[in-house]
């Protein structure tokens, strides 16, 4: 693999580069794996990588439906913090912070990470009991984040309404070291060193079905035929449910569409990310320009990548009341993602009822920010067959136990 | 240069002279004009800057399509950036600023770039700027955000109107040409209610201008027939200025309606409509858009799309050049060179990429002394900020220059693409049209609608029929299946007679020169505001990036404002070259809403300030307002944290207000709290399920607090339910509970015990409740006479109708405070009055009106719960201690199953307890309690948390109330619990209950 | 933004008077099920890429649950009927058949 620098491009651009290699192999796939992840978007690949980096298991297919990062990795707001609330949540959205903060570095492909700041705002007396105990919370769990003023808020973020007739802002919990990246980028960067680690990354190739003997997986079926494996890794988001059923099982787990928009470019006028959860809004400026701005669910399960459209409405009106000087920005284009949501609304990384097959699935809206850490995580699962500290809590058993993992509970109703 | 002819365009009135500015500099134009069409007139042929290399952009197009000519408009509350000037109407007093430049459009400092545009090729960002590592965020980062975006950002308040407008119709017909405009005809004929929209100020489209005739009439003509038929049709509605923008699923559309961006100070009227559609079925005829050609250079300012010169010339008698040479793969920009030389315009050669040229207008175009090299193309476009010239070169080579033509401008047409966007913004498949080279819809998989039929039929130039006789045939045909498809009857008929010049075939040409080497080939812009060029696709097929949507997004190829309407065939074509596909194989990438981008207020329309969302307002709010409540929004609803008055803080009044309660007489404001009314002869059975305790044994005239678990386990609501009689119980929820409640209810009574006969309705608004408390509390009712209200006659727990001071009231003895309590539910329309009523009699007893913050604190220092405090979605009622409200006897309720899950009958829960500091301090909001050591994942281990805590006045002391692992078994051990700065505050654990464990204020 | 009839009022509802209640025919287990079935009924979901049976509910409208035959890949709607009914009924599974041959959904088809 050639490296990538500065020093690279300039001599590349002496023969206009036309020099560069692939990023990536497209090879054919070989007739058995040790490993075979189904689903090349980010955690699938992140799963990948860490299982040659950490575990030395090299002998791997990555096989994908489309094109590699097709799904949420590329369809996401990118935001990435780990304020989270329970403990399990915010051990594995931490480690995937962290490891986020040196990823350009271990994969040599920058990625953009932007640790510009994240706030979450409260905007009722409630929130910011909430946010407060999240605060202490995370103090506990090694997430740096605290609790600020309003005046804070302002200073931060110049453009936001902080006394606004309805929602005054009186509060946010802020993550300094929260932030942003380039999403396409996390997959491209992941695919190009597994496939310099000689794992084998296979686009356009559906899964058909899932094979198994005495209760153990052998392998699987694809539109290019059958392809063996001793263990097997299902990480396909929104199409879970769909190999889950090939596998013989079924998750706990519902697929609706999410949407997101984004503004026309303009210069930059805000350096941080912004969350309101009272009206449902989120938003942050991309390095290009646009205001990015995330919207809500629909309610119904949903596979067309299309949603309904007084989500994006309810979402807009909500933050152009909060930054009115969104008014007069254009939306340049909206779109939608199939999010899978699980019943207490946490992931899923666990061992499944089939024997070495493996889920890792239910990332629901927030699943970008933890790519790096559901992958490390999961790579320690698929490895030894059992899961390790950051996995453990997000088991299937779970539900059958009521040991949920809740990260709603801020927004629980007051009075 | 580029200037107004002496011939006035079409759409021009030559009468009305306006003035506007552009970089403060006073320029005049016509009405009629387009912002770009006035700059043009005035030899303003440059008007921005590119994205990322900083290269002079000039005007390339004529309407929506437009990357280049974007500028901010208007100042305060009115300014906006990225306005297209192609779209913009021109109008007395504009003033417009172009973008992206320092310090100036002429001098940009940032055009070093282009310079180094060797250097960043498409990517270059993702192999650079790696280390160090904190170099990112603290100079990369900030220098590319600043040299990327577009206009400015607003800064002030919008100081515009927005609203929203509904429509339902049969059919509705997207784009106001010839072929949208027979549609209408059609389906009007038909009897369907139509509503035809035109995002342009005019109908007819583009045939005024490419000539012809439909029914022997010039289609000037046939158009204003058209119209006027229409307008005689009461069923079909005309919407020019309004944009489609958007299909959703189910035949909803998004019209966006520019009401007054063309009369900015035209009064009242709001400067966007958003139009909410509901349509039965809709017809695209968007028409198509012209494709540049790729050569070197052709992004340089006087290089415009063949079409575009020819709608300046014809619609604004404008000029973009007095010298034009034309490059074209097709017929129709001889049309544009026949109209230059009608004009009096010089046309030094037609350079046509194809072999030969033998149809009608090439003749014609010949027969008028043009010059006309086939096999031709440009190897190069000389110029800095203005074309001056082009170097001619066969197209089959590799660019070495025959000729060098010397010129102010270039007209180019790389061939046409339908508009297929409302085909595919819900998924209509496309089709690779071989001999018109282009992807126009395919019937065979259409976008379908809630019948799993066809919900959009294109039509006319929007489904690939691009010749006018074509268009029209087409138009008739598609019209009638639309008519069909909504609802109407039509009969097959004729198409109209067509008069149009036949055109030779169009030759794909995606490179020009065929073999140009990789030199010239970073030089062909594909996206041209975004700087995409034709070397950058390749670079991106080489490295891999092999789907279409890879390409788009590792090259930013279609990302621009224009969201690809004028590159992307053009670079899906580059790149299926590059990967030796065929196009169709490579595919194009998604179609998203919206058309073109449409304001994000409009999208808000009048829901914003006040409007945002609706207040829900007790009885008693007004007196609120007038007596200095400090309003916390509850849901929809504004309750009143305190009231505080003159010199006091909001702190001082809660305290006050406390104090004042248990010492004399408060009155609360609780007519938010639900109410509902569950009756039948099942009533008793459906409660004793929904409830974790008996309802069915509760005695009329009795009042009991009751618990509501979620089927998953978790306490979700609590309240007092009342027996009114022997069929009917009135149910009492949290204020946030009463409409999710009664959802809840009505959930399970129609989806799983629909067979028991059980009513319930929310009258939580019928009625206004306020609760008079204190030991003054009986006084005061007493005093305003009435009903027993004495404790034999109305017992704790217990509930009566009767009269007071005059009123119909029902009077609850029930208590959220510990002290004498009665809850007094009077009809709405009463409740104001009783209120003054209770007021004006309860002076003598010292009567304070008390918010909810103070009600928070009274219930805390007697250790009952809150819901969301105390609860948090996570919480079963075993956790509180609350057992005692938890039936053994029921066989069932809902939760009882979840409840007995293991990690919920873990004697480790975290349970409640009362919880004071060593100190008397108030511990603060949501700290933990650690325990020993860390987990396996390194975090601290906690043992539980503070769910409420306050300084309690009575008390004079901090309390707080708490879950704490194993808590009621460890009552008086010290817990450390964790300041976010380190530190530790020890909290020694006690009963929940701060104040009058036995009862005894409240039971007098 | 879907459209869906009502069966007990009759009105074609914009998604805005609708809420989506999740996958219908749940049968409900209480207490002494088995952790398996109790699991299932909470938690477990069809979640199939086809046809689908779903509740809503006509929330700003008549107040009345009902069911629905939906496609969730093309969102085409089958028919709405009762929600006091046990499985879809005969004229809906015929309506599906004729559109979707050979579906199926947990023992219906």
């Amino acid at each position: 693999m050639k490296r990538y620098s500065a020093f690279a491009v300039a001599r590349e651009a002496m023969t206009y580069h036309q020099g560069w290699e692939r990023a990536w192999r497209s090879p054919e796939p070989r007739d058995a794996y040790e490993v075979i992840v189904i689903g090349a978007g980010g955690h699938g690949l992140a799963t990948a990588y860490y299982l040659g980096r950490e575990h030395g298991i090299k002998n791997v297919a990555v096989i994908e439906k489309g094109w590699l990062g097709g799904g949420n990795t590329g369809r996401n707001t990118t935001i990435i913090r780990s304020n989270y609330l329970q403990d399990p949540s915010a051990a594995i959205y931490e480690k995937a912070r962290a490891l986020y903060e040196d990823l350009s570095q271990d994969l040599n492909y920058n990625i953009m990470f932007s640790p510009r700041g994240v706030m979450m705002v409260a905007q009722t007396h409630h929130e910011v009991r909430g946010y407060q105990r999240t605060a202490h919370a995370n103090a506990l769990q090694g997430v740096t984040t605290e609790f600020i003023t309003p005046e804070r808020v302002k200073e931060l973020c110049p453009i936001i309404e902080i006394n606004g007739p309805r929602y005054p802002v009186l509060g946010a919990l802020w993550q300094a070291r929260g932030g942003t990246a380039r999403h396409d980028a996390v997959a491209w960067g992941y695919a190009r060193k597994c496939s310099d680690m000689g794992m084998d990354i296979i686009q356009k190739t559906e899964v058909t079905g899932i094979r198994q003997k005495n209760g153990v997986v052998t392998g699987v079926e694809t539109s290019r035929g059958p392809i063996n494996c001793k263990k097997l890794c299902i990480v396909v988001a929104g199409h879970s449910s769909q190999l889950a059923e090939m596998a013989g099982f079924r998750l706990p787990i519902e697929s609706v569409a999410l949407q997101a928009l984004v503004s026309e470019p303009i210069k930059p006028c805000m350096d941080v990310v912004v969350m309101a959860n009272t009206v449902h809004g989120y938003l942050s400026q991309s390095d290009k320009g646009e205001m990015v701005i995330g919207g809500g669910t629909d309610g119904f399960n949903n596979y067309t990548q299309r949603g309904s459209f007084h989500h994006i409405e309810e979402t807009v009106r909500a933050l152009t009341e909060t930054f009115p000087m969104l008014a007069r920005l254009k939306m340049l284009r909206q779109w939608g993602g199939i999010v899978d949501m699980t019943g207490d609304r946490s992931p899923i990384l666990s061992t499944t009822p089939l024997g070495n097959t493996f889920v890792n699935c239910g990332w629901g809206t927030g699943g970008f920010k933890a790519i790096p850490g559901s992958g490390f995580a999961m790579a320690e699962l698929v490895a030894r067959g059992e899961p390790g500290p950051l996995a453990a809590a997000f088991s299937l058993g779970r539900f059958t136990e009521g040991r949920f993992i809740d990260e709603s509970v801020a927004a629980g109703v007051a009075h | 240069m580029s200037t107004r002819l002496t011939r006035a365009g079409r759409l021009i009135d030559p009468t009305r002279p306006l003035e506007f500015r552009f970089n403060g500099k006073r320029l005049r134009g016509f009405a009629g004009d387009t912002l770009a069409s006035a700059l043009l007139a005035n030899d303003q042929m440059l008007v921005g800057r590119s994205f990322k290399y900083h290269r002079p952009r000039g005007i390339v197009a004529s309407g929506a399509e437009e990357p280049n000519a974007l500028v901010n408009m208007g100042a305060e509350g009115r300014f906006e950036p990225n306005q297209r000037a192609t779209t913009t109407e021109l109008f007395d007093g504009l003033s417009a600023t172009s973008q992206n430049h320092w310090p100036s459009l002429e001098y940009d400092i940032g055009a070093i770039n282009t310079h180094l545009a060797r250097f960043l090729p498409a990517g270059f960002y993702y192999k650079m700027f790696i280390h160090p590592r904190p170099f990112w965020k603290h100079v990369y980062e900030p220098f590319i955000r600043q040299s990327a975006g577009l206009g400015r950002a607003p800064k002030a308040r919008d100081a515009d109107r927005y609203e929203h407008f509904y429509a339902h119709v049969d059919l509705l017909i997207i784009g106001g040409g010839v072929a949208g405009l027979q549609a209408a005809l059609t389906a009007g004929r038909a009897g369907r209610r139509v509503l035809v929209i035109e995002q342009t100020p005019h109908w007819g489209g583009r045939a005024p201008v490419d000539g012809g005739e439909i029914d022997g009439q010039p289609t000037e003509a046939w158009i204003g027939d058209a119209l006027a038929a229409l307008s005689e049709m009461a069923n079909v509605t005309l919407r020019n200025r309004t944009m489609g923008a958007g299909i959703y699923d189910h035949g909803y559309a998004l019209g966006y309606e520019r009401v007054s961006d063309h009369a900015p100070d035209g009064g009242d009227a709001p400067r966007h409509r958003l139009w909410r559609i509901r349509a039965r079925h809709i017809l695209s005829a968007t028409g198509a858009i012209e494709r540049p050609l790729s050569f070197a250079g052709n992004d340089l300012p006087g290089v415009m799309l063949a079409a575009a010169m020819r709608d300046y010339l014809v619609d604004y008698g404008v000029s973009p050049g007095d010298r034009t040479v034309v490059v074209t793969n097709n017929d129709d920009a001889y049309r544009t060179a026949i109209a230059l030389k009608e004009a009096g315009l010089e046309v030094p050669v037609i350079a046509d990429a194809r072999d030969h040229a033998t149809g009608p207008l090439a003749e014609r175009a010949r027969g008028m002394g043009i010059r006309v090299e086939t096999g031709m193309g440009i190897a190069a476009v000389k110029g800095g900020k203005r074309v001056t010239g082009v170097a001619l070169c066969a197209q089959a080579g590799e660019g070495a220059a025959r000729e060098y033509v010397a010129c102010d401008a270039v007209a180019m047409s790389g061939g046409w693409s339908p508009v297929v966007h409302f085909w595919s913004h819900c998924g209509g498949k496309l089709t690779w049209d071989r001999a018109g080279a282009m992807f126009r819809p395919d019937a065979d998989h259409p976008p379908t609608g809630q019948d799993g039929l066809p919900m959009v039929t294109a039509a006319g130039a929007a489904n690939g029929a691009m010749m006018l006789d074509a268009c029209m045939a087409d138009a008739v045909a598609q019209a009638r299946l639309a008519t069909i498809a909504a609802g109407g009857k039509a009969r097959k008929t004729a198409p109209p007679e067509v008069e149009c010049a036949a055109e030779q075939a169009i030759e794909p040409v995606w490179i020009m020169p065929q073999g140009a080497p990789i030199e010239a080939r970073s030089k062909m812009w594909l996206d041209f505001q975004n700087d995409v060029k034709v070397s950058d696709v390749q670079l991106a097929a080489r490295e891999g990036y092999e789907s279409v949507e890879h390409t788009k997004r590792y090259t930013t190829l279609g990302m621009a404002t224009d969201q690809g309407k004028l590159s992307n065939i053009n670079g899906l074509a580059v790149l299926s070259d590059a990967l030796n596909a065929e196009i169709p194989a490579t595919g194009t990438t998604t179609f998203r809403p919206p058309y073109t981008p449409i304001s994000l207020a409009s999208l808000g329309g009048e829901a914003h300030g006040e409007l945002f969302q609706p207040i829900r307002k007790t009885p008693i709010h007004d007196w609120g307002d007038a007596n200095g409540a400090d309003w916390e929004p509850v849901g929809l609803w504004r309750r009143a944290y305190a009231y505080p008055r003159d010199g006091e803080t909001v702190e001082q009044a809660v305290a006050r207000e406390v104090t004042n309660t248990r010492e004399n007489l408060g009155l609360l404001d609780a007519s938010t709290l639900g109410k509902i009314i569950v009756q039948g002869p099942d009533a008793g059975r459906f409660l004793d399920m929904l409830y974790t305790n008996m309802m069915s044994t509760l005695k009329p005239g009795r009042c009991r607090y009751g618990l509501m678990c979620s089927e998953n386990g978790f306490l979700i609501d609590d309240g007092v339910v009342a027996r009114i009689d022997d069929q009917t119980f009135l149910c009492h929820t949290t204020t946030g509970g009463a409409e999710r409640i009664h959802g809840h209810m009505e959930e399970w009574l129609q989806t799983e015990w629909w067979d028991w006969k059980v009513y319930t309705a929310n009258v939580t608004e019928q009625f206004a409740q306020i609760a008079v408390v204190g030991p003054n509390a009986r006084k005061l009712l007493e005093k305003l006479g009435g009903m027993d209200v004495s404790p034999e006659a109305l017992p704790f727990m217990a509930w009566a109708d009767g009269q007071i001071g005059g009123f119909d009231i029902r009077a609850y003895r029930i208590s959220f405070s510990g002290e004498l309590s009665y809850e007094i539910a009077v009809p709405a329309s009463q409740g104001r009055a009783f209120w003054d009523a209770l007021m004006t009699a309860g002076q003598e007893f010292g009567v304070m009106a008390y918010g909810t913050e103070a009600l928070h604190i009274m219930r805390a220092e007697k250790g009952f719960i809150m819901i969301g405090d105390e609860t948090d979605g996570t919480v079963i009622p075993q956790d509180l201690g609350l057992d005692w409200a938890i039936s053994r006897k029921k066989d069932d309720y809902l939760g009882k199953r979840a409840q007995v899950r293991s990690f919920m009958a873990n004697p480790e829960r975290w349970k409640l307890v009362g919880l004071e500091t060593l100190d008397g301090s108030v511990l603060p909001d949501g700290i933990y309690a650690v325990g020993q050591g860390r987990n396996a994942n390194g975090q601290a281990n906690v043992i539980g948390r503070v769910t409420s805590t306050y300084h309690s006045p009575t008390l004079n002391k901090g309390i707080a109330m708490g879950l704490i692992q194993r808590g009621p078994e460890r009552m008086g051990e010290v817990v450390e619990f964790a300041r976010t700065d380190g530190g530790r505050i020890p909290a020694r654990i006690v009963s929940p209950v701060f104040l009058d464990p036995e009862g005894e204020r409240q039971n007098v | 933004m879907l459209v869906l009839t009502c069966p007990y009022c009759g009105v074609a509802a914009e998604e805005t008077e609708l809420h989506a209640g999740g996958e219908a025919h749940l049968k409900r287990f209480g207490p002494g099920a088995s952790d398996e079935d109790f699991t299932g009924y909470l938690f477990g979901r069809e979640n199939p890429k086809g046809v689908h049976f779903e509740r809503w509910l006509h929330a700003n409208g008549c107040g009345k649950w009902f069911h629905a035959a939906r496609c969730t890949a093309t969102l085409e709607l089958f028919g709405t009927y009762s929600a006091q009914l046990t499985e879809p009924p005969e004229p809906i599974r015929k309506a599906i058949s004729a559109k979707r041959p050979g579906w199926r959904w947990r023992e219906f088809s």
